[in-house]
């Protein structure tokens, strides 16, 4: 690897995780509040714009704001916890979701004067697998937090999101094997690439896509979708499944005992697994960075302007995809504890399996590539 | 007697919950866009926009003490209020009126009439209490202050917060 390979590669990260995925992170809050204020007939916060002046700007302060109220908090840790996991808890929640957004495309590639750059960090062959194994990490954070914090609604939270994060997991893992099967392929470039030039996974109406066997393999992708969309909120600790959190019961569950900078990080790490579990959802099911009806697919050297509209167009799919997780939460109840493992382990699980036959079926008799 | 209460018996449709689940999506829907147009939103957007013309007439504000037609002042310094108070948010000193003065007759008056700000309940047992009417709670609600000394509203404040009562006010019994 040449030395400008790791110049790239450092600048890529630093753009793409705290030029992009960390102010996502702030105005999904934003988006969350005023989205939320809107169902309910409220305002939301729409005050806090240009310091010193009466500008509001429709709230657009509001996260600065917030993170600067955070920073400047009273950092307490209560005398009962075990100082360690309590300090290690928090940053167990976010680094796993920041992580993550390595191997995520979040365009095809930038042609700057000849030198072409992959707009994704780390070109892995193994992407959804890697996302899993890092994403599966982040419940340990929440275990840790729940079990050292040393105190009962803790401690309740921390043993509920375990079961429910690895029910999920499952059903989570094996909904996309169908997908993988499909492509053939665990390189997410490469899944984006095929679906830009036959057609997004969800809709098939452009390429190979337009094939007998297209159309029969939407319906297992249709249930794949439905399976992963569902098991993505509860691996994120989202409304209809909040069981960990869940204030009217448990207080705030496992970051009960937390203040200040370490609750924001349990709080952002939340909305980062949220918007990689989007991005990861934008990318194998509806096409990622690639434009609709297979436009500029047949260029094989991307212009610039080609390459600036992919990424937006991921940014846009990835945003409606979050207003999509927003919309449920301030829509859906909770589930019931019993009714969460039920639907996790009698339904989703054995729906998930018999789709993996589903399309391993149409895979193999209706076969015209 | 134990009842047996009446499970409703549920479709297939009901029991998957999917047509429910639409249908709730799609009134949240609804109000998103409604509130998105700048229709149905109910916020007041508090210290530009207020809603004291809309206050009841039963309204329950800051207590204050009122003169009557002739610029006496009504209170005679009985104390009542100050023993009904529950949060003992009212000090009474009262002092003899001199006898030179033109309303000698009633006696007493209060010296030093306090009302700490920070105390008060805003039940208004001391408007019900009164025997002279001499106190009344006002509309006002914004009671602000920077220091605990400010938030103690003393006689002359009161004063200027009640003004002028003309006529008696029948608290209790409409008919009289």
């Amino acid at each position: 690897m040449e030395w400008i390979d790791i110049a790239v590669t450092l600048i890529k990260i630093v753009v793409l995780t705290f030029m992009v995925l960390l102010p996502m992170i702030a105005y999904s809050v934003w988006a969350e509040r005023r989205v939320a204020a809107k169902i309910q007939n409220r305002v939301g916060p729409n005050r806090s714009g240009i310091p010193f002046t009466k500008i509001g700007l429709a709230g657009l302060g509001q996260p600065i704001a917030d993170g600067l109220k955070f920073i400047f908090k009273e950092d307490f840790t209560p005398a009962h916890v075990r100082t360690g996991f309590f300090w290690l808890a928090p940053a167990l929640t976010m680094v796993p979701a920041l992580m993550t957004c390595a191997v995520i495309p979040f365009g095809s590639e930038l042609n700057i004067a000849g030198y072409k750059v992959p707009l994704v960090i780390a070109d892995l062959n193994v992407g959804p697998l890697f996302i899993f194994a890092i994403a599966s990490l982040s419940v340990y954070g929440i275990v840790l937090a729940g079990w050292a914090s040393n105190s009962k609604y803790p401690f309740l939270g921390g043993v509920r999101s375990t079961s429910q994060m690895i029910s999920y997991e499952i059903s989570l893992g094996l909904s996309i094997v169908p997908i993988i099967m499909i492509f053939g392929e665990l390189n997410l470039t490469e899944i984006v690439k095929w679906q830009d030039s036959n057609g997004w996974l969800l809709l098939p109406l452009w390429g190979e896509g337009l094939s007998m066997q297209g159309w029969l393999l939407w319906i297992p992708v249709v249930i794949s979708f439905v399976i992963f969309t569902v098991s993505m909120f509860a691996e994120t600790n989202r409304l209809p499944f909040d069981l960990p959190e869940c204030e009217t019961e448990l207080v705030a569950g496992y970051h009960t005992e937390y203040s200040s900078m370490k609750f924001a990080l349990f709080f952002l790490g939340e909305y980062a697994a949220m918007i990689i579990g989007s991005g990861l959802a934008v990318t194998l099911f509806l096409g990622g960075w690639s434009l609709p009806f297979g436009i500029g697919s047949d260029l094989v050297d991307k212009p610039l302007w080609l390459g600036i509209a992919h990424f937006f167009s991921f940014i846009i799919k990835m945003v409606g995809f979050i207003l999509f997780f927003i919309w449920v939460r301030w829509s859906l109840p909770r589930f019931r504890y019993d009714q969460l493992m039920r639907l996790g382990w009698v339904f989703f699980f054995e729906i998930a399996l018999a789709n993996v036959f589903l399309t391993a079926f149409i895979l193999l008799f209706f076969n015209n590539r | 007697m134990a009842i047996v209460v009446k499970r409703p018996k549920l479709t297939f449709g009901e029991k998957i919950y999917l047509s429910s689940i639409f249908k709730g999506m799609m009134i949240t829907m609804g109000h998103f866009w409604r509130a998105l147009l700048g229709k149905g939103t109910v916020t007041m957007q508090y210290p530009e926009e207020k809603w004291d013309e809309n206050l009841p007439e039963y309204y329950r504000g800051a207590p204050a003490l009122v003169t009557d037609e002739q610029d006496r002042e009504r209170c005679v310094a009985c104390q009542l209020c100050e023993f009904i108070c529950p949060p003992r948010a009212i000090t009474i000193i009262p002092e003899e009126i001199p006898s030179d003065d033109k309303w000698a007759k009633v006696e007493k008056r209060p010296q030093q009439f306090e009302i700490d700000m920070i105390r008060c309940i805003y039940c208004g047992l001391c408007q019900e209490v009164c025997p002279e009417q001499a106190i009344f709670l006002r509309k006002d609600y914004a009671i602000t202050g920077t220091s605990r000394e400010e938030m103690v509203h003393d006689k002359s404040r009161l004063y200027e917060i009640g003004g002028v009562r003309e006529g008696l006010v029948n608290k209790w019994n409409e008919l009289k």
